[in-house]
């Protein structure tokens, strides 16, 4: 055990001594010093057990959780990812004009690593032979690489020649790309197998902090407030930096009408959404629960358990896929069945039905499960006793198995709807969101807090990692505040406390 | 009770209504699942008929087919990566459901059966924390996985280990209750009483704990093995070679443009990846109902 930390820390150490990282060694160091301590010392024995699984949870979960709550409070967006120098740098080289005397390049447009969908990187052979490789942030030599006498660069380490269709594909990313060769000078593409150095018409000043645009002679001021530069007509460069912006990203919910409206549509129809599904696949699995829970012979029970449990055994991502496939309006099995002409996804309410129904479909299985497996923990004198008594039989029901029934399950229900208010899948599979408002195409009918989110970050019109990320730390606040409400309601974290 | 009497009253009496009897006694049960097994049945029966289309056209197909071959099938497997797809997702979720309920067994043990200081913070930290939508930690994530794709390739992007690394940050979690509520209805004269003749701690979780817990552990187990080969969108940010994929990632490109004309394929794909989670399903389920409610019912 301890001799197989020891070989994954010298293994995981070995590079990072090689490339000088020292916090990464002495991070390294660190945790194999204290795996050492709590595994050599003769006290501090849960630590034993919960060593292993914790530094995962630290790594993997904690961390990353810390860094989008401090992402939250900056403006982490397109436009304003890195520092002040690189926009800086960006800025100059993009305005890079070609004149008579530029240096020209032949380009080859390459991607990073061994997917043609990398960061995007300018392969470039300068008139003299040597081979750089080129993007946002500078350029670099080239080793290795295959030249060809006509100056392309068919294959070199570490990267991924495009094939004309992928350039053609990225044919925007790569006029926008523009390389930093030194101050005030950048290289551009001039099609896809030529490049020129040219001198930038946009230069910076230290002594006022501004850009000057030696065309238009108009000055751009820094705002290190809001991580740009800005004209005195109020006019900005398109690249910035990143600055902390305080609370202005939490601030948005409420300030900004257009947000604030969207995002309490939104709200709203996450809890029903979550709550209808709970209630819902608890109604359907108790119901086909109850009708197989009997003492009597019951011929095909075993046969009925299993037919019904095989929509949870379905891989469910295909499933949701496969469902939106079946509500397809112009060739989909329902429209087909049914000989309905209805365009399921594209009406809002329709759209929130087919998203439940789907939902449903694949959650009453599991709840099923829980439920029978609940009931036949109920000792059935109980029930009986209740009978004699004089209970009917709903009446014995409602009373007795349903309250008991609810002690058991309630962990079960709280859990159950604290995935679905986060059920990513359930409607980015289905529906991604939609149907969209014409005036509105972030916000869509059947979104959930967590797909909205994610078309924030991710999504075609930009991304806005620190809007994005004060919208996940506002989701995380409103679930974890349910879940524990409804749980110490419920009483079943008592053992917690014994 | 008027009611069930007078359904009683006939069969003492054995006189013979045998079919209105049955009918009530069982029949009606057989009538409610009857109407659940259609609505559970249904779409998957449209899976198997798509998947055995000939035409592999989403509006070719119907409920029931009319012609059947095995073309999705074959072309599936000869004509794109698929193989290695099923592999990358068997490999990935038998090591991650292993992996988790080792991870989680150690820890709900502890949880159990010591009382010491930030116990408490640390059962509720664990419910909290994976109340964060993980997935929107991915810029994190994703940074901090480029960075390790620099330094150590092995376990980068579009690796099978890098992936379960970032699978295992989620090993302690809400499973980790559901461990430690079955560990709890196990007497702890049990594991005392071997430690009072001898045995050091380790052996009395190795020995006498895992064999008496076993129906949680195989829960969990399969709630892992089936959430992991379900994961889509961290799969899709770590996966990006056609070789490194797993299915849901592969089946998902197949269909995400060209829905249509794939659709058979990704049918077959569908039933294809069904059948591991089936059998790992038909093998536990006997543990299933145990495993799931017991820890819960005492509380």
């Amino acid at each position: 055990m301890l001799g197989l930390a020891a070989a994954v820390a010298l293994w995981a150490v070995f590079p990072l001594y090689s490339a000088g990282n020292w916090a990464g060694v002495g991070a390294v160091v660190a945790v194999t010093g204290l795996i050492f301590y709590v595994y050599l010392s003769k006290r501090a024995v849960p630590a034993k057990y919960l060593v292993p699984g914790t530094l995962f949870l630290v790594a993997f979960q904690i961390i990353p959780v810390l860094y989008t709550l401090s992402t939250s409070v900056t403006n982490y967006s397109d436009g304003h990812r890195g520092t002040k120098e690189e926009a800086v740098e960006q800025i100059e080289a993009s305005s890079v004009q070609r004149s008579p005397d530029s240096t020209s390049y032949t380009l080859t447009v390459a991607a990073r690593g061994s997917a043609p969908g990398g960061e995007l990187v300018f392969l470039l052979t300068a008139p003299d032979g040597s081979a750089y490789a080129g993007d946002a942030q500078g350029l670099q030599p080239l080793p290795g690489a295959t030249v060809t006498p006509s100056g392309k660069i068919t294959a070199a380490p570490g990267y991924t020649v495009l094939p004309p269709s992928q350039a053609n594909a990225r044919s925007e990313e790569i006029t926008g790309l523009a390389v930093p060769s030194g101050s005030g000078t950048g290289i551009r593409s001039s099609g896809f197998s030529t490049a020129y150095e040219g001198r930038s018409t946009l230069t910076y000043d230290a002594g006022c902090d501004c850009i000057t645009d030696a065309e238009t002679g108009r000055v751009y001021t820094a705002d290190d407030e809001r991580g740009a530069f800005v004209a005195d007509n109020g006019d900005r460069l398109p690249q910035g930096w990143r600055v902390g912006v305080g609370m202005a990203n939490f601030a948005r919910f409420l300030t900004d009408p257009d947000i604030r409206s969207s995002f309490l549509g939104i709200l709203t129809w996450n809890i029903a959404f979550a709550a209808g599904t709970t209630a819902m696949v608890f109604a359907l699995g108790l119901c086909v629960a109850l009708t197989l829970h009997t003492r009597e012979h019951f011929t095909g029970r075993t046969a009925y358990r299993l037919l019904v449990v095989l929509p949870y055994a379905m891989p469910s991502f295909a499933m949701f896929l496969l469902w939106r496939s079946m509500f397809n309006s112009d060739f989909g099995l329902l429209n087909r069945m049914l000989g309905l002409d209805t365009d399921w996804f594209g009406e809002p309410w329709t759209a929130r039905a087919a998203v439940l129904i789907v939902n449903i479909w694949l959650g009453f299985p599991y709840m099923f499960l829980v439920a029978t497996g609940a009931l036949q923990s109920i000792p059935r004198e109980l029930v009986q006793a209740a009978r004699i008594d004089g209970a009917g039989a709903w009446q014995a029901f409602r009373q007795v198995t349903l309250p008991l029934l609810m002690v058991a399950m309630a962990p079960i229900l709280v859990a159950t709807f604290a995935f679905n208010f986060n059920n990513f899948n359930a409607v980015w599979l289905t529906t991604e969101g939609g149907p969209f408002p014409t005036d509105n195409p972030m916000a869509g009918a059947t979104d959930l807090l967590i797909t909205y989110t994610y078309r924030l970050a991710f999504g075609a019109s930009g991304a806005q990692y620190g809007y994005a990320a004060a919208l996940s730390v506002f989701i995380f606040l409103i679930v974890t505040v349910m879940s524990v409400v409804s749980l110490r309601r419920s009483a079943s974290l008592e053992e917690v406390h014994r | 009770m008027a009611r069930s009497a007078a359904a009683k009253a006939p069969a003492r009496h054995g006189r013979a209504h045998p079919l209105s009897l049955w009918a009530r006694r069982t029949g009606w049960r057989h009538l409610v699942m009857l109407v659940f097994l259609v609505f559970a049945l249904f779409p998957i029966l449209f899976v198997v008929s798509a998947a055995l289309n000939p035409l592999g056209t989403l509006s070719s197909s119907t409920l029931v087919p009319r012609s059947a071959g095995l073309q999705n099938f074959l072309q599936l497997l000869g004509g794109t990566h698929f193989g290695r797809w099923y592999a990358n997702s068997l490999l990935i979720a038998m090591a991650n459901a292993a992996a988790t309920v080792f991870l989680s067994a150690l820890a709900a043990y502890v949880f159990s059966r010591f009382r010491f200081a930030g116990r408490r913070l640390g059962l509720y930290g664990l419910l909290v924390i994976q109340m964060f939508p993980q997935f929107l930690a991915i810029v994190a994530i994703y940074l901090m996985f480029s960075t390790v794709s620099d330094y150590w390739p092995a376990v980068g992007f579009n690796t099978p280990w890098g992936l379960m690394l970032v699978y295992l940050g989620g090993a302690l979690s809400i499973n980790t209750w559901l461990m430690k509520g079955f560990f709890d209805t196990i007497p702890a004269a049990l594991d005392e009483s071997a430690q009072v003749d001898g045995a050091t701690h380790a052996q009395a979780f190795f020995r006498i704990m895992l064999p008496l817990v076993t129906p949680v552990l195989a829960v969990v187990g399969l709630l892992v093995f089936i959430a992991t080969v379900n994961e889509f969108l961290i799969a899709s940010v770590f996966l990006r070679d056609p070789e490194a994929k797993t299915v849901a990632v592969g089946l998902y490109g197949m269909v995400a443009d060209q829905r249509d004309a794939n659709f058979g394929m990704f049918s077959a794909g569908t039933l294809l990846l069904a059948v591991p989670v089936l059998s790992v399903f038909w093998f536990l389920q006997r543990y299933i109902a145990e495993g799931l409610t017991s820890g819960a019912v005492k509380g």
